[in-house]
């Protein structure tokens, strides 16, 4: 029996691991250091799926009934 | 077309300027002036830097909470099936109990069966957990044989689709050390393998054998098939996502739970932020309040910073927060003290509650930038 896909599921939105360039920039955009992102554990079922590894920050692609299209970013720490 | 214009505003307004620019034909000039308007008046109806939206949140939960106190008791949902909802449902959600009161799962079928009344009852006697007793009538002990006997219910395991021969394969390999045998009147005859056993063995034998799993998804107690906008879905008592996913007839994209953990666990943590806030507004709506959307957003954000689920709780969001008199002041205020003074941790006084407590001004709103003011020296004349 196969393994359900867990990111075609309605609930999960689009993750993209980001490179380090954009790392960069987006600490920068915003100022702050990566600690101070919202986490993801490593051992998270779509953090799994993607082969994060900790210190990756994730950016995520949510459908948001304000604003149609949000994006999120969360760091892979360890649970 | 105004391509450079997307990157500034959500998409949702950017798509709707779109749909304008097309009835309207408007000069490049135009445009640019259309756009910067657009963009300038998007940018002021922002929510201010500094602002308490946490306290707007909280009154925003709080005024219509105090409307649900008045009918908490409410029990909804179809059919036999109760769901807690209300403001109890609400402190469950936003609390983060590992153990919802009343686990559920609505779980939507594939094209191909989800027209047909059958094929979704089958499906359902396939997830609902079936146990030895409820495919049976009787138990009853024989004392002179020293043996333990079922008479089977024929109409439950016909509705249930488990022939004697499954049944009877499921028994002997779940039950060790006794001989599982058919008698030809619709009898099950379990007898221990051992010699003389005791009385109290058979007695305990008997009990084992009522709570025997025979087949479907263990924790799901009911099942209901409901015809909801002309396609057939189970509505489940019980919680497994899992073991839901391994069927090939569900629909695996939309099926949920309502155990936000059981969505944290099957589907992530951006999976567990959207079920709090699909299962907050189900209970807002369900009471016919009007709470607006970003707070919801809001508090499931908080709730899921941490890449787990945190309730709004001393143990959950609270706990997190750096300041020892913000800690303090939320619940059990003299053990953190105590906790803080043993650890000697120290206090920034960076954020609200604590500069309240010591009489400062806030750093929100007015009080969140500091000023420096550099005086320039009269020029000499």
């Amino acid at each position: 029996m196969e393994e359900y896909n867990i990111t075609e599921h309605n609930f999960v939105p689009k993750h993209l691991i980001l490179d380090e360039k954009d790392v960069v920039e987006l600490l920068k955009e915003y100022n702050i250091s990566i600690r101070q992102l919202p986490r993801i554990f490593v051992t998270d079922p779509v953090a799994k799926a993607l082969n994060a590894k900790k210190g990756d920050v994730i950016k995520i692609i949510r459908k948001s009934p304000s604003a149609k299209e949000a994006v999120f970013y969360r760091v892979v720490v360890n649970a | 077309m105004s391509e450079e214009y997307k990157d500034q505003l959500p998409l949702s307004i950017w798509e709707e300027a779109q749909k304008e620019l097309k009835n309207n034909n408007l000069t490049k000039k135009q445009e640019k002036e259309f756009f910067d308007k657009l963009i300038e008046t998007y940018k002021s109806s922002r929510i201010t830097p500094g602002e308490s939206i946490g306290v707007i949140t909280a009154e925003s939960f709080g005024e219509p909470g105090t409307q649900m106190t008045l009918n908490i008791f409410h029990f909804a949902g179809v059919a036999e099936l109760n769901v807690t909802l209300g403001l109890p449902r609400l402190i469950e959600i936003f609390d983060a109990r590992k153990e919802a009161s009343t686990p559920s799962m609505e779980i939507y079928l594939d094209k191909e069966y989800n027209k047909d009344i059958n094929a979704a009852k089958r499906i359902a006697a396939l997830i609902k957990e079936t146990k030895f007793w409820e495919l049976a009538q009787e138990f009853s002990i024989n004392i002179a044989k020293l043996q333990v006997e079922v008479t089977l219910n024929k109409k439950n395991m016909r509705d249930l689709r488990i022939t004697d021969q499954m049944l009877l394969k499921t028994l002997s390999e779940s039950m060790k050390d006794t001989t599982v045998r058919q008698n030809k009147d619709d009898t099950i005859v379990l007898k221990p393998s051992k010699e003389n056993t005791e009385l109290k063995e058979l007695y305990k034998l008997k009990e084992k054998a009522k709570e025997t799993f025979i087949k479907g998804i263990s924790g799901v107690t009911q099942v209901l098939p409901i015809k909801q906008n002309n396609e057939f879905v189970i509505l489940t008592a019980g919680s497994n996502l899992k073991e839901v996913f391994k069927l090939k007839e569900v629909d695996k994209s939309r099926s949920t739970s309502n155990d936000i953990f059981e969505v944290l666990k099957a589907l992530g943590i951006e999976a567990a932020r959207q079920a709090i806030i699909n299962e907050a507004l189900k209970v807002i709506r369900e009471q016919g309040l009007d709470v607006d959307i970003r707070h919801i957003l809001f508090i499931a954000d908080l709730m899921t910073a941490s890449g787990t689920v945190k309730g709004i709780t001393r143990s959950g969001i609270t706990s997190d927060k750096e300041s020892v008199l913000a800690r303090a002041s939320f619940e059990t205020p003299i053990r953190h003290i105590i906790d803080a003074s043993l650890l000697g941790e120290e206090d920034e006084l960076t954020s609200v509650i604590e500069n309240v407590i010591v009489n400062q001004p806030v750093p929100l709103g007015t009080g969140l930038p500091g000023l420096i003011a550099r005086i320039k020296k009269p020029e000499a004349k």
